[in-house]
């Protein structure tokens, strides 16, 4: 247990003391995103009754932060210390294969949501954003988080270069967050992209997670609970075999 | 109950087409000063990566005091400290942060004191607090020796450990490794310096081409070469002939001749004598680790 916390904690040390960079640059970023479509999008279209864009846009963004910022973590630290060298101290120390797992995990989770609490606080200076199910927010904003950052693991393992972990950022991580419905509704889209949209797991972070701000969303938050909790297993389970067999770790 | 410091059996590695241990085997006793020593890319490195974990073997077992390090890998690794050989750092964190979280890391809460300990041995208490990236590389290195202690393993390997760092340090190393071995730790260390291992290994291993070549005592390495060695440097003449067939090397005019024993010496003298050649240096020595190495890794096959 010592193992799992020291890594945790040593994780958490990590992007706290960049956290210019790995916390407020990504709030700024995102609250960018906010006062641009907002100001541009507020006139034309209303998604859900008696909610105003700017109201709707707040929780697809406090996610779509969560999401990249949990991912940015566990990858981002894996492929740092494979280049450099020192994954080495971690490797040599014998934390059992899901403590390794789950110390990374965490501490990409935690990221993620201090950057998310981080957004949904600097929105009200923009607009009140209701609370509907505090439960469903949490329940969203974990298990979203904690998808991502499996998903990072994978991705910072497999990479043995920058560029390698750029492409996977930039082909795999931001279209699925880009299109998972961030900006709009999916009923809003061609029927074509709306079935396509329901292939992408992050769009069901999104739709469960703002049913817990609104008490309404496209698709009922049960059916987006049980996909990303399997997507998350899923994903899990994969990670933890991957790093038991030592692929790209252990030679 | 007492099974061996390390016992490698059997090892197969290959990376690629490249066949980098040849079904290794290997057993260091508790207690030993062992030294694995072979020419680069011989296999030493991807031993000890085998044995840490870093690397998996194709086939073949390797235990740490009795732990298997693929079946029982938590275990085998707490008994386990390891000094790599490539300088690496977390450039986050300072000397001290490093040490703790290589501790927490085999479990161990409260380690100050020891830590302390450590880094009062390897001169590094005034840098305690000093990021990693601030240190020189003889400094990190030391690092990478406090780091390997920190859970007082009693099996200790060192991968080159005194690369690169200066004489005077390597000498403060040495005196605190020596003094864990006295301790009772075992050490298993690789090394180019042959004179640092003749100096205080008990026994060696002799790696070429992912193979042992040689595993002895140090004392029994060095009698098996009972040559002995003459340095000439002439003021005038030439060597003689007979003379000339017993060269083994030269290097701006020494000469380094084989003696079949220190008999041999006194025909080669009066040769010199009788062809007119006058003696400006002489020096007679006996083979060290590294005539062993040489003529070892020179034999074919």
């Amino acid at each position: 247990m010592r193992g799992f916390y020291t890594l945790f904690y040593k994780e958490i040390l990590r992007f706290w003391k960049v956290a210019f960079q790995t916390v407020a640059a990504p709030l700024v970023t995102t609250l960018l995103y906010l006062l641009i479509f907002s100001h541009v999008l507020s006139q034309r279209v209303e998604i859900f009754a008696g909610i105003t864009y700017t109201t709707f846009l707040v929780p697809g963004l406090v996610m779509m932060s969560m999401l990249q910022n949990a991912f940015a973590n566990s990858s981002s630290s894996l492929i740092q210390s494979k280049v450099t060298g020192n994954i080495i101290f971690v490797l040599l120390g014998p934390l059992s294969h899901f403590e390794f797992f789950a110390a990374y995990l965490a501490a990409a989770v935690v990221r993620g949501l201090m950057v998310g609490i981080g957004v949904y606080i600097a929105a009200w200076f923009f607009t009140p954003v209701p609370v509907h199910s505090l439960l469903w927010i949490l329940i969203f904003g974990l298990l979203g988080s904690a998808m991502v950052a499996s998903l990072g693991i994978v991705a910072g393992i497999w990479a043995d270069k920058f560029d390698q972990m750029a492409s996977f950022q930039n082909f795999v991580i931001l279209p699925l967050t880009f299109l998972s419905g961030v900006f709009y509704s999916i009923h809003s889209l061609p029927e074509f992209w709306q079935k396509l949209s329901h292939l992408n797991p992050f769009f069901y972070t999104i739709d469960g997670f703002r049913y817990g701000f609104f008490g309404q969303a496209d698709i009922s938050p049960w059916v987006s609970l049980a996909v990303v909790g399997t997507t998350f297993l899923a994903l899990s389970f994969f990670t933890f075999l991957m790093i038991r067999s030592g692929y790209k770790l252990r030679h | 109950m007492s099974s061996a410091a390390v016992d490698v059996r059997a090892v197969q590695k290959h990376y690629g087409k490249v066949h980098a241990l040849r079904g290794v085997d290997l057993r260091v006793e508790r207690g030993e000063f062992f030294a694995l020593l072979g020419p680069n890319g011989a296999g030493k490195t991807t031993l000890i990566s085998a044995l840490a974990g870093l690397a998996r073997p194709d086939s073949g077992t390797l235990t740490v005091m009795g732990y298997d390090v693929i079946g029982d890998y938590r275990n085998a690794r707490r008994h386990l400290g390891v000094v790599p050989q490539e300088l690496v750092f977390d450039p986050f964190f300072t000397v001290r942060e490093t040490l703790r979280f290589q501790s927490g890391y085999f479990g161990l809460g409260n380690n100050d004191k020891w830590i302390d300990e450590l880094l009062h041995h390897l001169h590094l208490t005034d840098k305690a607090n000093a990021n990693m990236r601030a240190l020189s590389g003889g400094m990190k290195r030391r690092v990478l020796v406090g780091q390997a202690l920190v859970h007082k393993p009693p099996v200790i390997v060192l991968d080159e450990p005194t690369a690169g760092v200066d004489v005077e340090l390597r000498q403060t190393l040495w005196q605190f490794i020596r003094r864990l071995n006295r301790e009772g730790h075992t050490i298993l260390l690789t090394t180019h310096y042959l004179e640092e291992a003749e100096e205080v290994c008990t026994r060696v291993a002799m790696l070429k081409q992912g193979e042992i070549v040689a595993l002895d005592t140090t004392q029994n390495l060095l009698n098996r070469f009972h040559d002995k060695y003459v340095t000439l440097k002439l003021e005038s003449g030439e060597l003689p002939p007979d003379a000339r067939a017993m060269v083994v090397s030269e290097d701006k005019g020494k000469y380094r001749l084989q003696l079949p024993d220190y008999a041999g010496l006194e025909p080669l003298l009066a040769q010199l004598r009788a062809s007119g050649a006058v003696i400006k240096e002489m020096q007679l020595s006996r083979p060290d680790l590294e005539d062993v190495f040489v003529a070892i890794m020179n034999k074919p096959g």
